[in-house]
């Protein structure tokens, strides 16, 4: 595009982005900051996850991007042609063909390879953040490993409501050292952390982190012994694809209480009705 | 010396104004400027539809119009735009009160529920910025191009998508307001404030506080857990019941934004879990305004659902004090006014301290010697 450098973003803020996230790569799990940019999308859109893409990406790769597991929703549409505009790279809204997938609160639904790479855009990278809210106490926290707070918010909500009540963003521990946000991806897509062939590259741009989890490393959602992290997901089918093994949308069809499931990954529910999968 | 003599002000005020009426009607125009150049109420009213809804909203008066004279007269200040319309508002006669509004009737410009991804009705987005790039545009825009859409329904009712909850219970159920609500422009704010005055407080409340407000419990300070069950933007209509009639008659439609704010909550002791409710209304297209609101509404519940109360946000007497920007901008504004009486009496007092400071003897030093003996 007309004055302005391959996507988006300036060499000198690309080669900054890249030493975070080489730094990130070498401590799984560490929130690392960034000098992270204004950006020509809002706050809380998917800035981190941008700047990532923007630092990472090259001409000859093929970007999918993502938001609720679908390529057409209007964000990911956005982020998608904004990619295409300032960098003129292929996209792409098939999963198996992408070198690069920008997502917003889903893991695709099929296996990803050793050659490609994930980039999650990440709103509160602190896990800790609702139990303490200071940043700087927070910090402390992950250089101590003061996890225990963590562990008893969980066990607190298993002895209140006979269950750990956050359905999304449940809190992960990377290789066996730091807390880390998964972003707010249902739980249903955790256990799909746990050594990924692919790198694992998120990205928050309001709060200026960037944190990473290298190709197979191990990522434990954090749970009990005796009470097992446990996803859920609508007990359904897809209304599509048939599929019951994938995690499903709600749509409401009246207001008489008619609902429908599908599939939220579209691309993937593509793939079984055409035999691809 | 213009100022000084704040008696002789009179002629340093007038000068003071003849500038600002000068710098108001922009450089390059004389004294009597040409009435059809530089832009008039009806160009801010067609382009800055957004301020305009601001000073609207924080000026708690609909009349567009009115709106747009106070944006020029202020300068494009729009806090300044919204004091005008307030300090206008306060001398027109209350008439009647008009019926509520009802939003379920809205004829829908723009409809988006973050909750679902498809629901009765359908997703909407409506005249809006949302998924656009900010790039900065240096040539003018070429002529819209609006894409033909097959078949254009016409703005239609439809169904609020926080019912589709209320439906299955999972939702607390909307207040039932039995008593006329109250009304802080008539009857002094006390506290604890019930949700209608602070709803009304919220709804007239600064834009920035508000989103600086909602923005801190989204980061932990008094985390609501909130999603966006629907946002609506659309006409309404107002009705108004003459007592000589004695049933109600449609005076006319204004544009509302509604935001419904679906929270989680873990329950209480007498509560089962169940989704919980945040609300922001503002006059206008104003997404921002209205989902601040909600969150900030949401929040100050938190001494009702027997939340713990730790944030700004959640304290109610903080938030309503503080949110009103006509308020706050005169107050803090108003150091600017003459206070050498007062500071005149600081500096007696601060000198007579310093004297006493110099006339009593001297703390006893720590030296050297004696900070190894400390350590001994």
């Amino acid at each position: 595009m007309q004055g302005y450098n391959f996507a988006y973003l300036d060499e000198q803020t690309k080669r900054m982005i890249r030493r975070a996230i080489l730094k990130a790569v070498a401590i799984p799990g560490h929130q690392v900051p960034f000098a992270g940019r204004e950006m020509p999308l809002p706050y809380g859109w998917g800035t981190g996850g941008i700047q990532v893409t923007a630092a990472i990406l090259g001409a000859e790769d093929v970007l999918k991007v993502i938001d609720q597991g679908a390529d057409d929703t209007t964000n990911a549409v956005s982020i998608r042609s904004f990619f295409a505009r300032t960098a003129g790279v292929r996209t792409t809204t098939s999963t198996a063909e992408a070198s690069v997938i920008q997502t917003r609160h889903r893991i695709p639904e099929r296996q990803l390879r050793g050659d490609q790479i994930i980039v999650y855009q990440v709103p509160i990278p602190e896990p800790l953040f609702r139990l303490e809210p200071s940043r700087a106490a927070a910090r402390r926290m992950h250089a101590m490993s003061d996890y225990g707070p963590m562990q008893v918010k969980l066990y607190e909500d298993i002895t209140r409501f006979g269950r750990v009540a956050v359905a999304y963003d449940h809190p992960v521990l990377v290789n066996c050292r730091y807390l880390m946000s998964p972003s707010p991806i249902p739980a249903f897509d955790n256990p799909k952390l746990h050594r990924m062939a692919a790198l694992q590259l998120f990205g928050a741009g309001r709060e200026k982190r960037i944190y990473a989890v290298p190709p197979y490393t191990d990522v434990v959602s954090l749970d009990f012994e005796d009470r097992p992290f446990e996803p859920v997901r609508a007990p359904a089918r897809c209304a599509l694809c048939g599929a019951d093994d994938t995690y499903l949308d709600e749509m409401v069809t009246d207001d008489r209480g008619g609902r429908l499931f599908a599939c939220s990954d579209t691309d993937h529910c593509a793939a079984i009705l055409a035999g691809t999968a | 010396m213009a100022y000084v003599a704040v008696k002789g002000g009179e002629a340093a005020i007038a000068a003071a104004h003849a500038w600002l009426a000068r710098v108001r009607r922009g450089e390059g125009y004389g004294p009597n400027p040409n009435p059809t150049s530089g832009i008039d109420v009806s160009h801010i009213n067609r382009h800055l539809g957004r301020a305009v809804d601001r000073v609207m909203a924080e000026g708690a008066l609909h009349d567009p119009d009115l709106a747009a004279r106070a944006i020029l007269q202020a300068q494009g200040d729009l806090i300044e735009a919204a004091f005008l319309l307030r300090a206008y508002r306060t001398t027109l006669p209350r008439l009647l009160d008009s019926e509520p509004v009802d939003t379920a009737t809205m004829l829908t410009q723009r409809r988006i529920s973050a909750i679902f991804k498809d629901l009765p009705g359908g997703q909407r987005l409506g005249p809006t910025t949302d998924y656009t790039h900010r790039l900065l545009e240096f040539d003018p825009p070429p002529a819209p191009t609006i894409p033909s859409v097959p078949s254009p329904r016409p703005p239609q009712p439809m169904p609020r998508a926080t019912d589709l909850l209320g439906g299955e219970s999972l939702i607390e159920p909307d207040p039932q307001g039995g008593a006329a609500p109250g009304d802080l422009t008539i009857t002094p704010l006390t506290f604890p404030a019930p949700r209608d005055l602070r709803l009304q407080a919220l709804a007239r409340g600064d834009e920035g506080f508000l989103l600086a407000l909602g923005y801190s419990t989204q980061r932990g300070y008094g985390h609501t857990h909130p999603f966006v069950g629907e946002l609506r933007m659309g006409e309404v209509a107002v009705s108004i019941i003459p007592p000589e009639l004695g049933f109600a008659i449609e005076i006319g439609d204004i544009v509302l934004t509604e935001c419904q704010m679906v929270n989680q909550f873990a329950g209480s002791k007498t509560t089962t879990p169940q989704f919980t409710r945040g609300y922001g209304l503002a006059f206008g297209h104003a997404d921002r305004r209205t989902m601040a609101m909600a969150l900030v509404d949401r929040a100050m519940r938190a001494d009702d659902l027997g939340e713990d109360i730790k944030a700004p946000a959640q304290q109610v007497e903080f938030v309503l004090a503080h949110c009103d920007n006509i308020e706050a901008t005169g107050f803090v504004e108003h150091l600017k006014l003459p206070h050498h009486v007062d500071f005149q009496s600081e500096l007696e007092t601060i000198r007579a301290m310093r004297a006493e400071a110099h006339t009593m003897p001297a703390e006893p030093t720590v030296t050297e010697q004696d900070t190894s003996d400390a350590g001994l």
